[in-house]
């Protein structure tokens, strides 16, 4: 043992992130936690994104009685870290005998804190269009329907494009979460896999990963902004 | 002959605020009535309830001779027989001229695509703005894009178009296009009610001014009589500000 040469800082550092044996042995399997992170986060955004924008339009139609419930819904959410949800949802709720697994409770949980922000942004959103808007819809015999659906929300939504993928972005990160509760998504895989094979190059492969999902995302809001902003 | 548009004992009020105090007017059709007073006197408000975009406390507007305050009236069907341009043009910012003319058409009178769009065309070549149907708001000048808010209530074929301040929030020298649109839809025989202080056009085009001030009618007549021999000393006051005489 003696007579192995000792490595250098830089070759240490090398065999300690990017150690080519160690990644090929980890590929498969962080490969399977990007695809459940992928589809996690694809179904947080489509529930999120949907409930937001419905609990939204019903905020609108100014009931008292659901919007007390719709903002102590959005209050709720907006201030309990998700981590917290995920925790109850998983932990607390077999109590219950309301069992459910890692990914429906990372899921659920993470998809009501982004409907309550998504809630709030579009609410903000709609607010922000003039009075005029929709008094010029509703004199052209428009109803209070129709005018939601293509003079106010057409507007709201392109308004709100940026605060909307921000949010999007922060909630969906929020996948890793799921590693608490043994969710075999990304950072769990790449940490176990750290571990295991008691070295970090697994951990810079989820980094990596994590940057391959979620750049494009970032590039694709940017890209929603341009396209659907009107001339002015 | 029946009148297009009559108020009867019109009364409004914001809260304790009373804006109008029991207004009757009579506006003929195929008449431009002009309504002028100070800010504050109701005019605005007055407009607003002949579309009932504010709801009165007491009183009926009859259209055509039918009281649209009465439950029961379907008031989108109305307020396609009643038409408003704005002060502020209020377009659709998302949408092309064409598209801002065409959605109600097709919306709410469920004109297919071709229909609505030559429909909306005709509307605004009435207007002169065939040229920009493809333009956005934000790509017009304010003189267009009122003229295009005019082309919006045309589209759907209105029995009376009511004009709230329409040239208030233009630039002077854009004033006189909207002014020659307004003046070739009288010629056309629409029945109008304007509420603006463009009292060289309540001379020229009007048929009949009413003078308004505290939410009461003062005083109403021919352009001539409003402004050559005032009778009420609110009015010669209010005219004497602006000028006039």
């Amino acid at each position: 043992m003696n007579s192995t040469v000792p490595l250098s800082s830089m070759d240490r550092f090398v065999s300690s992130f990017f150690n080519a044996e160690v990644a090929a042995r980890y590929v498969a399997p962080i490969l399977d936690g990007m695809l459940l992170t992928i589809g996690l986060g694809l179904c947080v955004i489509a529930t999120g994104l949907v409930l937001g924008l419905v609990l939204a339009v019903l905020r609108i139609q100014h009931v008292k009685l659901v919007n007390a419930f719709i903002i102590a819904f959005a209050d709720i959410f907006r201030a309990l870290p998700p981590l917290v949800v995920i925790i109850l949802l998983f932990f607390a709720f077999p109590y219950i005998e309301l069992s459910m697994s890692a990914f429906t409770a990372t899921w659920l949980a993470l998809s009501l804190v982004l409907a309550a922000f998504t809630e709030e942004i579009f609410w903000a959103g709609m607010l922000a269009i003039p009075k005029g808007q929709w008094e010029a819809a509703r004199s052209t015999g428009m109803g209070s329907w129709g005018t939601l659906v293509h003079v106010i929300l057409p507007q709201a939504v392109r308004m709100t494009v940026p605060p909307l993928t921000n949010r999007t972005i922060a909630i969906t990160k929020g996948t890793a979460l799921g590693s608490v509760v043994a969710l075999h998504e990304l950072l769990n895989v790449s940490s176990s896999a750290s571990s295991e094979a008691g070295n970090a190059t697994p951990l810079v492969m989820g980094a990596v990963a994590y940057l391959i999902l979620f750049i494009p995302f970032v590039v694709l809001g940017r890209w929603v902004e341009t396209r659907f902003a009107w001339k002015r | 002959m029946r009148p297009a548009l009559e108020l009867r004992e019109l009364r409004k009020a914001y809260g304790p605020l009373a804006v109008l105090h029991g207004v009757n007017l009579s506006v003929p059709t195929g008449k431009l009535v002009f309504i002028i007073g100070p800010s504050g006197s109701g005019k605005s408000t007055l407009l607003r309830c002949c579309n009932l975009l504010e709801v009165p406390e007491s009183g009926a507007v009859m259209v055509d001779g039918k009281d649209i305050t009465l439950s029961g009236v379907n008031l989108n069907d109305l307020r396609q027989q009643v038409g408003m341009v704005f002060q502020s043009f209020n377009l659709y910012p998302h949408m092309t001229a064409l598209g801002n003319v065409t959605l109600a058409l097709r919306k709410v009178q469920k004109m297919n695509k071709a229909q609505a769009e030559t429909v909306g065309l005709e509307a605004l070549a009435r207007v002169g703005l065939t040229d920009k149907a493809n333009a956005f708001p934000g790509q017009l000048s304010g003189g267009q894009q009122q003229r295009v808010g005019i082309a919006r209530s045309l589209a759907l074929k209105p029995k009376i178009l009511l004009f709230d301040e329409p040239t208030s929030a233009l630039d002077p020298e854009l004033v006189g296009s909207v002014l020659k649109v307004m003046r070739d839809l009288r010629e056309s025989g629409m029945t109008m009610v304007v509420v603006s202080h463009e009292m060289g056009f309540a001379r020229a085009a009007a048929d009949h001014v009413v003078f308004m001030d505290q939410g009461h009618i003062v005083e109403e007549g021919s352009p001539q009589t409003i402004f050559d021999t005032p009778q009420h000393p609110r009015l010669r006051e209010f005219l004497a500000s602006l000028g006039q005489r």
